[in-house]
């Protein structure tokens, strides 16, 4: 009787790890699958834009290029160095480096002093300013775009660097604060209290005791705040239009104003060349972002 | 002079009383225990002696001078927090002396008062560590430490035991309670705690709904509580409280339960006012310890009561007895025998007893 259960275990145990194992296989083939999937237009781009005309006359989308060719990304950077009406990303990606890094402070230093004052210095009806910055990020880019027009004519900066970077700042604060909010609400008052004790002041306060402890949430609201800023096409295109156009602007401009032949491999290279510094501050601050969007949840 | 005198303070928020007409003296040197069930207002309190929060109605005086509109930091007093509230960017040194340097003490000043306080709380190993770095209790001496620098005239303490477990709490008590026998400075405590309030205070107040039940020493808190509350709260377990009514013949006056014969005679009782004495209601108060199982003085009453209930706890068992119909706990040491289900004598020790007005559950 006792031998009978003992190898009939055995057998369920033998069963359940060919289920396991069915099943673990199942689970990398599917990932693998996704993974492709994500991965075949980085691919296309990165492949078209180191080929010439010809091959990509010639080949699929999937060829591999004959050799190394940088001639594409080479023009998209910087023109073909004549004729007018030739339009390339360099001055754009200026503009635009002007723009982002301007916004991407003052909307995340305002977020940091709102967040600061909404949670340690709590005043009355601070619950309904904070209700309304809330609401402000769920309201639709389109819009105030008319309001917005107005405002930037009557401060006479439409159609410029300074324009946009207000525009950005403004439309920043409700997420900054937000992120900042949650993050300083986790952050014991009593630190504020014992640092007023000690007699420190509003300034003091933040920016001695405050500031320094919130590393993960600058970098959060640094990725979020640049993807956005770097990435906006709609602002961009609205108020701004020529020289002072930011990368994505000029980007439409060069893909969609070509005349004669389409060029595929320069459309392409630009495109990566836009989507580069949003990588790069990925790749520089991401562990940090997986952090910061889950301290709070763990008290420090 | 008093060190800290409050007068008539009252503290709402929004429509919510805090706090109501509370009136606190204390003197030079002493220790002042704020005691009371979460929510009573004791943090509100020690908050606002601290002046982090404002005042409704009332005044704070800190030596004979009105510092109710008086920023924190020019108030004179240091505070320890039950998070520690140490600064987590800055290290041991730098959150020791970040008060003084606010206050643009001198350098040499400065690193005087630091080396004394931290070879005196024996911190002076720690000092390039950051808070993260250390152990609860580490943190607690550097909190300590932080208050001590700024030598002020008031020690405020809220609950700064709390987050440290059983053992490390019993030994920082200790450390506390040294500390201010080698400092003679000024303590407002808070805590929830009892046996902590018991043991470190010179005057314990204990506090519930926002008012003073009692403010007194501990031996009175506990020899003569007040009131009913004072008399549940204070004690583990708590006093058992007898409903029933006085009888009063011929100078002799006795307690009698509802519904039964069982007279008990109250003599050499302090009675607060000795009149109208008959027939009132009353809450008969006696300790679990003072309720014997052999006879411990000729005043003794004598009783045989059921044993529901036993509950051991290593050094002593608390027996529950069915007193008329009513719950009553006593305390024993764990060697005594008592059988479960069966009458046992005991002995009421009516040294210890209080009485209790019914209607407004103050002592008589």
């Amino acid at each position: 009787m006792q031998d009978k259960t003992h190898s009939s275990y055995k057998q369920l145990e033998q069963k359940s790890k060919y289920t396991n194992m069915f099943l673990r296989w199942f689970l990398y083939f599917v990932l693998v699958i996704f993974a492709l999937y994500f991965i075949f237009p980085l691919y296309v781009m990165v492949v078209t834009s180191l080929k010439t005309m010809e091959e990509i006359r010639q080949g699929t989308l999937l060829t591999w290029p004959n050799g190394l060719n940088f001639d594409s990304w080479l023009v998209a950077w910087g023109g073909r160095g004549y004729g007018a009406g030739d339009t390339f990303l360099k001055p754009y990606f200026w503009n635009s480096i002007k723009m982002v890094v301007p916004a991407v402070f003052f909307s995340t230093f305002i977020g940091a002093m709102a967040g600061y004052v909404l949670t340690k210095w709590r005043f009355k009806g601070d619950k309904w300013v904070f209700l309304f910055l809330l609401f402000g990020c769920f309201i639709p880019y389109q819009a105030i775009l008319l309001p917005m027009a107005r405002t930037l004519g009557v401060l006479g900066i439409s159609n410029s660097v300074i324009g946009l970077v207000l525009v950005h700042t403004v439309y920043g604060i409700p997420f900054t604060t937000l992120f900042f909010r949650n993050f300083y609400v986790s952050i014991p008052s009593e630190l504020v209290k014992a640092a007023r004790i000690d007699g420190a002041g509003f300034f003091k306060i933040f920016f001695k005791i405050l500031l320094p402890v919130s590393t993960p949430i600058i970098v959060v609201t640094i990725i979020w705040q640049f993807t956005q800023i770097w990435n906006d096409f709609l602002f961009g295109s609205t108020f701004s239009f020529g020289e002072a156009a930011p990368i994505q602007v000029a980007l439409n401009n060069m893909v969609l104003s070509s005349t004669s032949v389409k060029e595929y491999n320069v459309d392409m290279a630009s495109a990566i060349i836009a989507g580069i510094p949003t990588l790069i501050v990925y790749v520089l601050a991401g562990k940090y972002f997986i952090r910061g969007l889950t301290s709070g949840a763990v008290k420090g | 002079m008093k060190t800290l005198k409050i007068e008539e303070l009252s503290k709402n928020f929004g429509s919510t009383e805090v706090l109501r007409k509370i009136n606190l003296e204390i003197d030079e040197g002493n220790f002042l225990v704020l005691l009371g069930p979460s929510g009573c207002g004791k943090s509100t309190l020690l908050n606002i002696i601290a002046g982090l929060e404002t005042i409704n109605e009332g005044n704070v005086h800190i030596d004979d001078y009105n510092v109710s509109k008086v920023e924190p930091k020019d108030r004179n007093i240091a505070m320890v927090f039950q998070s520690y509230a140490l600064y987590p960017s800055m290290n041991v040194r730098e959150n020791m002396i970040f008060g003084l340097k606010q206050a643009k003490v001198s350098k040499e000043k400065i690193e005087e008062q630091l080396e004394k306080v931290s070879k005196f709380l024996q911190v002076d190993a720690l000092l390039e560590r950051k808070p993260s770095q250390l152990s609860g209790g580490q943190r607690q001496r550097v909190a300590i430490g932080r208050a001590l620098v700024r030598e002020p005239r008031i020690f405020l303490f809220d609950e700064p035991l709390s987050n440290l477990d059983a053992k490390l709490r019993v030994e920082m008590r200790r450390e506390i309670k040294k500390l201010h026998q080698q400092l003679k400075t000024t303590v407002v405590y808070v805590t929830h705690d009892q046996t902590e309030a018991m043991s470190l205070g010179t005057n314990i107040a204990i506090m519930n709904h926002g008012v003073i039940q009692q403010n007194d020493t501990p031996e009175n808190i506990y020899n003569k509580p007040s009131n009913t509350f004072v008399a549940d709260f204070i004690g583990s377990p708590s006093m058992n409280l007898i409903k029933g009514n006085l009888k009063e013949s011929s100078n002799k006056v006795s307690f009698v339960t509802h519904g039964s014969n069982i007279e008990i005679p109250i003599n050499g009782y302090d009675f607060k006012e000795k009149s109208n004495l008959d027939n009132k209601e009353v809450f008969f108060g006696i300790r679990p310890e003072h309720i014997f199982f052999k006879k411990s003085n000729e005043e003794d009453f004598e009783i045989n009561l059921r044993a529901d209930l036993s509950e051991y706890i290593g050094h002593e068992q608390i027996m529950t007895f069915n007193f008329e119909n009513q719950e009553l706990l006593a305390k024993f040491p764990s060697t005594v025998k008592i059988d479960l289900s069966k009458n046992t004598k005991l002995f009421f020790d009516l040294t210890q007893i209080s009485l209790f007005d019914a209607k407004t559950e103050e002592r008589i």
